[in-house]
């Protein structure tokens, strides 16, 4: 048993290392000089250590701080928007009723279907018209109305019994009590998961910044690692593979700490 | 998601909640806010997108340059070289990338499905690439896959060749294949791990029992319980892989020329680089509808299946 263990784990984390030696490259690159970024063959190990790119891209002219910051606001807006109106949507799909509710919510699933991008140029001309394009709203607001937000917490609380609700409702409670004194407590594992899903989207969103924003000074923090390239495309290796370890950390971190719940989450919904 | 949504669809009519009070316009009112917002940022830019589909329009002339033009815009997408060759580019790539990501997944899957010496941190490893916002990622691969001076081109310097990757027409397309394999096959194994954790353990038990080999266990109850996983990673991966553009975006650009330009990306130029919005719209809705189609029938064909097992 423990040699069959060994049989196939030396081989898996010889694969695993392959499969971290693009994030190796870019943690030993941030911590180098430029001149060594290419030099051959490979050096893992800087010499000299230099931390420069770590300071530069964090206080320098072009810091990346502004824009960490932005992105920050975003995904706490758009995570607690959705939360809030997903978690009352949700619920009221499930266990509560009211004339045309499973015709509107069949409504819900057809727009789930509908990627992000084929919104992307309506989107573009609406906020140009509303005074929104190029502001940190055009890329908060469509994220704290989600349909697929709404689809997992109503998958949840279909599944929970209706006769907590019908005994609170005999004691006397309002509906809004009913809500949240008794179902959204039960709720916390599903919206933690789909706060951790919300986050990661928000944070890790190229595609909508890249058209609904055009002015460097409101980039968030995927664009803002654009800004390490001349015209001329050429990339400073440092100071980009610096700024990508800082922009990976947060989600890291959430990832470490929140592993099984994490997992839960992208497992069971199967989006990203 | 896709199919996840169509089967709830099919089952939102005969699902009856038990007990539930008839709590009128108060049930609204927890929508609302919800409701509002869907509204105004999916639904109205989703009908948008239809009509302006039938326009002819660019951001120069502004919205009183607005004139529809019927069904020009598809007439012109049946006629457009570069539509045909963007939709042969993302078959390419589909094609490639889909199956050879979703086969890895499957045996890293069943790998980390066996008692491992530090079994946690590899699957976190395989899944890392998952979790890392595109840019870093683009960047990182770009200088990797330097054709003069990259990691990947020393290595493969001992075997002889030397691609150009993004530099070179031919390599492009596979360079960005490999990123997309790299980055799905992690993903993959953990949906396969958690299907795996619920295979029939009675039915290894008896297969055991008759000595059957390790490849017919797999071949007779692995595969076939796996199935419905293998759809649902098909259906998501061809989703993604016909919808985004922010790498090509960032590493290419479309090119060298056009050997990059998949379609999600042909859309992009047209819409935003060269702001034909009615033409977009066209090339957007064609392409979702193709890979609606696609859903539905893969999602058939599994329902077909496992009615016949």
């Amino acid at each position: 048993m423990t040699k069959s263990k060994w049989l196939w784990g030396i081989p898996l984390w010889i694969l695993a290392i392959a499969f971290l030696a693009p994030f190796a490259w870019m943690i030993s690159t941030a911590l180098k000089p430029d001149v060594d970024a290419y030099k051959i063959p490979m050096q893992w190990i800087p010499n000299p250590f230099q931390w420069d790119n770590f300071s530069t891209v964090l206080t320098g002219a072009t810091s990346v701080l502004p824009a960490f910051g932005r992105s920050v606001f975003v995904a706490v807006l758009r995570v607690a928007g959705e939360l809030i109106t997903a978690t009352m949507a949700g619920y009221a799909f499930a266990r509560m009723s009211f004339k045309g509710r499973d015709k509107l919510f069949l409504l819900y699933l057809a727009t789930a279907i509908i990627p992000a991008q084929l919104l992307l140029v309506p989107r573009f001309i609406y906020f140009q018209k509303l005074g929104l394009y190029d502001t940190l709203w055009a890329l908060i607001l469509p994220g704290m109305f989600t349909v697929l937000g709404t689809f997992l917490m109503r998958q949840f609380f279909i599944s929970q019994p209706a006769e907590f609700a019908e005994a609170a409702r005999m004691d006397g409670a309002n509906e809004w009590r009913v809500f949240t004194r008794i179902y959204l407590p039960l709720a916390t594992p599903v919206m933690s998961a789909l706060g951790i899903l919300a986050f990661v989207w928000s944070w890790n969103d190229y595609e909508t910044p890249l058209v609904l924003i055009s002015n460097p000074d409101r980039y968030t923090l995927p664009l803002s690692l654009t800004n390490f390239v001349d015209e001329q495309g050429q990339i400073a290796p440092g100071l980009t593979m610096a700024a990508s370890v800082i922009s990976i950390v947060p989600v890291l971190i959430v990832f470490v700490v929140l592993q099984r719940r994490f997992i839960a989450a992208m497992t069971h919904t199967g989006i990203k | 998601m896709a199919t996840a949504t169509i089967a709830t669809a099919s089952r939102v009519r005969t699902e009856k909640a038990p007990g539930i009070k008839p709590s009128g316009w108060i049930g609204f009112l927890f929508i609302a806010p919800n409701l509002l917002g869907v509204i105004a940022f999916t639904l109205i830019p989703l009908i948008s997108v239809v009509v302006l589909a039938f326009t002819d329009w660019n951001l120069v002339s502004g919205l009183g340059g607005i004139t529809f033009n019927g069904i020009d815009n598809f007439v012109a997408i049946a006629r457009d070289p570069g539509f045909w060759h963007a939709i042969g580019l993302t078959l390419v790539y589909v094609v490639v990338s889909v199956p050879l990501t979703v086969v890895l997944g499957l045996a890293l899957g069943i790998a980390l499905n066996r008692p491992l010496p530090g079994r946690a941190v590899l699957r976190a490893i395989f899944f890392l690439p998952y979790i890392v916002n595109v840019v870093a990622i683009g960047m990182t691969w770009l200088m990797l896959m330097n054709p003069k001076a990259g990691l990947v081109n020393q290595v493969l310097d001992a075997f002889g060749i030397q691609p150009g990757w993004f530099a070179s027409s031919h390599w492009a397309l596979p360079a960005l294949i490999v990123m997309a394999i790299w980055g799905g096959v992690g993903y993959c194994s953990l949906i396969y791990l958690s299907a795996l954790q619920d295979a029939p353990a009675q039915l290894y038990e008896a297969a055991d029992i008759d000595g059957a080999s390790a490849w017919a266990k797999f071949r007779v109850i692995t595969w076939p319980s796996l199935l419905p996983t293998t759809i649902f990673l098909m259906v998501t991966l061809i989703i993604g892989a016909s919808q985004g553009f922010g790498l090509i975006a960032l590493i290419t650009a479309g090119g060298p020329g056009d050997a990059t330009t998949t379609i999600s990306y042909y859309m992009y130029q047209t819409g935003f680089q060269f702001y034909r919005f009615g033409y977009a719209s066209a090339i957007g809705l064609v392409t979702f509808v193709g890979v609606l189609v696609l859903t539905l029938l893969t999602w058939r064909a599994q329902r077909g299946r496992a009615l016949n097992d």
